[in-house]
């Protein structure tokens, strides 16, 4: 019955709006009864609730209210600010993309501009894979950041690799039965966090990260679930971010984005194993020479594509002088991140992508 | 200058009350003494009507099958008389201690603050009530007569004959008319001394023998009495009690500093073995707690609950300080006063540290503190609300671990893992001008982060010439392949002089493993000799 009506306003251009003045006649397709049939009945708008008793709840979708638009917030990256307009409040955005894609990247660039604005965070580790050096480094206010550590083991057991060896000793079925329990227990404890902490309220940004957690699991989290975060962030200020492998929310995200390497399609491309070493991607935008009277590398800041072209004269310097090696920092700036909009409900524009890269604040 | 005088009648059963509320329907007795020479040293209401009365031995009112026996609690008792002046101090800085069951106020000035003399004594009613108290209070423009009329209305030996009577519990004498209001009340009313010796009661009894035998029933009879005569045959103490019938005696009060020491306790007929029980008792306990604290315009942070066990033989308990005692203690970030959110926290708390055997006694203290103060604005960033928050985190961590849940602080040090979890506040420190200058002054670009891998995963790698060329991981296919690009060794070691020593080469590597490339950190554990991938990059 809608489609006939929206169909008649729109062959005539007039805007879609059920007034029984401005559009005096519509007509209603009537069903035919069985074993008769009858010639559509031609009624009145204003007498469509008398006609069809069924139509009198019915509010024209011209008068309903106009959702507001959500206020966007910086994500921390200006690049990703000029896609997408930033991180909307009261929204669930998903970041999904695969390893050393700049997912965890963009997640504390996100922690960090929140928590310059005052806000109080939230990070749901399902993984607890979170970095608090690299957390610090990239300016987040660690005073302003509750970490919830979905895990089985205590931190003191973790601290030492050489803690671990008697976990090696296991049979690789005992271990792959622990790790599918140990995931589950994870995703159990993720789940009821966040809703604990949804409900706390309060909060200005709830990051929820899944970012190791396998897509099979991952997709284990049924739709109705993300539906329930997403009304329990509705029309508050907070804002949920989610870091995945694959999209799993649906159609109960705001904001879609994919991340990869800026250089995988570069790779892919590549046909030989040597070309593809020499242009290994993510190399440093910066290159080394060894200053003979001290021993210590010098910086020398360049382009990142001139860094990339000159990335086996770097390596060939930290070969040839492993213990002058350069820092982290020099080696580790200048990786590239291919953001791709997939989805926005907020602002309907075509997918498109930008590029940014980004830097190494420590050193080694 | 008006006093008003606040008095707990049937002490040691109002005491009992408001530690067993759902016993007021019953008939009680409160037992003292030592087994088995224990006698009955108070009843309420329907005991006496069931023929109970003080003074019969415990065996005797063990005959009737529908009397509840309490033993005579101490700590009840003087938390009733915390109470009792938690309630008088919240109305006048100026309270004298009279006895267990009687506080005296200085109500001079406090009329501009809580309204007129009624208002102030309905007032003091309705406080008393929250606070589990049954009273009665009087206002007289003496303290002596404020005293007589709030225990008057309850008179001694015959207590539940004057309620039915009519009396209110709430009694404004107006100024000038004290002998007049005085003068039904009975004469016992005079000697009615909790506190009074043997002495004192003899020559009390003996005084009272006397004015019976002279026919003086009630105060306004000695009232009348003349003053010479009266001198003549009782001596001062006679014109004494005489100024007091006539409420003419003038006095100035003893005022005290109530100690603000908030604790509650409950003694069980019955052990509890179950939480679901003992979190009903907690909440009571709680409830009578807050409503002390805010009394005084005070909030907690600091629970101390004590529960006394039967049987006790725990193991591996930290947290016992003696043999028959379990001991949980429940610090809070900010004082709170809200009774829900104290009893959710310490079913948590308990719920992970169960106590382990019966419990016979629960003790609860508060240790007080000033009441939160925080002016909200409307463009000031979200946060979370303090209570809100305490309760989520308690539950989280009751969850996850109570180390998998705060905030992070870094340490001192160069080890990988060098941070520790505490507990997260609400109310991070605000930043200074200069801060927040700096925090605008931050370049806006990401910083490459490391996503840990907890614990590290040991991987197998090929060298060559010392260099890995490499690597293979069965666990986790995102970290093994040929080394595209590497940079490293870094050495680092610490903690030499410990028992943690650790000593490390780190590389960076980037790892092709199909067409996927992933970026990990390397570590070479030098003191154990394994490989093992730290993290990604990510």
């Amino acid at each position: 019955m809608s489609s006939a009506v929206v169909s008649t306003s729109a062959a005539f251009g007039r805007p879609f709006i059920f007034d029984s003045k401005a559009v005096p006649e519509v007509s209603l397709p009537s069903e035919p009864a069985e074993g008769q049939g009858r010639p559509p009945q031609r009624v009145r708008p204003a007498g469509l609730a008398s006609a069809d008793p069924r139509l009198a709840h019915i509010t024209p979708a011209s008068r309903l209210d106009i959702r507001p638009a959500p206020e966007m917030v910086s994500s921390g990256v200006p690049a990703i600010d000029a896609l997408t307009g930033g991180l909307p409040r009261g929204c669930l955005t998903e970041i999904c993309g695969p390893a050393s894609s700049g997912r965890t990247t963009l997640l504390l660039a996100a922690l960090a501009a929140a928590t310059r604005r005052g806000e109080f965070c939230v990070v749901v580790d399902a993984s607890d894979a979170l970095d608090p050096y690299s957390a610090a480094a990239a300016g987040v206010d660690l005073d302003r950041l509750l970490w919830v550590r979905c895990s089985e083991s205590s931190p003191q057991k973790e601290c030492s690799p050489r803690g671990h060896r008697d976990t090696e000793k296991n049979s690789l079925k005992n271990q792959i039965q622990s790790q599918s329990k140990n995931q589950e227990n994870r995703l159990e404890q993720f789940l009821r966090a966040t809703d604990l902490l949804l409900e706390s309220g309060g909060f200005g940004l709830i990051v929820l990260d899944l970012g190791d957690i396998p897509p099979l699991a991952a997709r284990r989290i049924p739709l109705t679930t993300w539906f329930r975060f997403r009304r329990a962030i509705e029309h508050t200020p907070t804002a949920l971010l989610a870091i995945e492998q694959h999209a799993i929310a649906g159609s109960c995200s705001s904001l879609l984005l994919h991340l990869g390497s800026a250089d995988d399609q570069m790779l892919r491309t590549e046909q030989t194993a040597a070309e593809r070493q020499k242009n290994a991607a993510h190399g440093p935008s910066t290159s080394l020479r060894v200053n003979s009277s001290r021993g210590s590398p010098v910086v020398e800041n360049q382009k990142a594509t001139e860094g990339r072209k000159k990335i086996c004269r770097v390596e060939q310097s930290v070969i040839d002088f492993p213990f002058v090696a350069p820092t982290h920092a020099q080696l580790l700036t200048g990786l590239d991140i291919t953001a791709e909009l997939i989805r926005s409900r907020l602002d309907r524009k075509p997918a498109r992508s930008v590029m940014f890269a980004t830097k190494t604040a420590w050193a080694g | 200058m008006p006093f008003a005088c606040i008095y707990v009648p049937n002490f040691p059963v109002a005491a009992a009350l408001r530690a067993e509320p759902e016993l007021q329907a019953r008939a009680l007795a409160i037992v003292e003494g030592k087994p088995p020479l224990e006698k009955i040293l108070a009843v309420n209401e329907e005991a006496v009507r069931l023929g109970i009365a003080p003074g019969m031995t415990k065996a005797q009112a063990e005959l009737c099958s529908e009397i509840a026996l309490r033993p005579r609690s101490a700590l009840q008792e003087s938390a009733a008389h915390a109470a009792l002046l938690d309630c008088a101090q919240s109305f006048s800085p100026c309270v004298e201690d009279a006895a267990c069951d009687t506080a005296l106020l200085d109500l001079a000035g406090m009329e501009s603050l809580f309204g007129s003399l009624p208002e102030i004594s309905r007032a003091i009613s309705n406080l008393a009530t929250t606070l589990g108290l049954a009273i009665n209070v009087a206002i007289a423009s003496n303290p002596d007569a404020a005293m007589l009329a709030a225990r008057g209305l309850c008179g001694a030996g015959t207590p539940f004959d004057k309620l039915r009577a009519g009396f209110a519990r709430v009694t404004v004498i107006p100024a000038g008319k004290e002998a007049e209001q005085l003068g039904p009340l009975p004469v016992e009313v005079l000697f009615a001394n909790p506190h009074a010796e043997d002495d004192q009661k003899k020559a009390a009894a003996s005084l009272l023998e006397t004015l019976d035998r002279w026919g003086i029933r009630n105060l306004r009879a000695l009232a009348a009495l003349p003053e010479i005569a009266l001198s003549e045959r009782l001596g001062q103490e006679g014109l004494r009690l005489q100024q007091l019938a006539r409420g003419g005696a003038s006095r100035t009060l003893i005022p005290v500093e109530a100690p603000l020491v908030f604790e509650e306790a409950v003694e069980l007929e019955h052990p509890i073995v179950l939480l679901e029980p003992l979190a009903f008792l907690l909440n009571r306990l709680l409830e009578q707690l807050c409503a002390r604290l805010g009394s005084r315009a005070l909030a907690t942070q600091e629970l101390r609950l004590t529960l006394e066990l039967e049987n006790f033989s725990l193991r591996n308990q930290p947290s016992k300080i003696s043999n028959h005692q379990f001991v949980r203690t429940l610090r809070l970030p900010q004082p709170m006063l809200d009774a829900k959110v104290f009893l959710k926290l310490l079913q948590l708390d308990l719920n992970a540290h169960p106590p382990g055997a019966p419990i016979v006694k629960i003790h609860l203290a508060a240790e007080p503190a000033r009441q939160r103060s925080a002016q909200g604005g409307l463009f000031l960033p979200p946060s979370p609300e303090p209570e809100k928050l305490e309760l989520t985190l308690a539950r989280i961590a009751s969850m996850v671990g109570e180390n998998n849940v705060g905030a992070v602080e870094l340490l001192d040090t160069h080890h990988p893992e060098g941070f520790r979890m505490r507990r997260f506040l609400s109310e991070a420190p605000r930043k200074n001008e200069r801060e927040k200058a700096s925090d605008l002054a931050v370049e806006k670009s990401a910083v490459t982060a490391l996503r840990r891998l907890r614990p590290p995963l040991r991987v197998q790698v090929t060298l060559e010439r010392s260099q890995p060329v490499r690597v293979v991981c069965a666990k986790k296919k995102e970290v093994q392949g040929e080394v595209l690009w590497k940079a490293g060794p870094w050495r680092a070691s610490g903690d030499w002089w410990e028992r943690e020593a650790w000593s490390r080469d780190e590389w960076d590597l980037a790892l092709q493993n199909g067409e996927a490339v992933s970026f990990c950190r390397l570590v070479h554990d030098l003191l154990g000799g394994g490989w093992f991938v730290e993290g990604t990059y990510d």
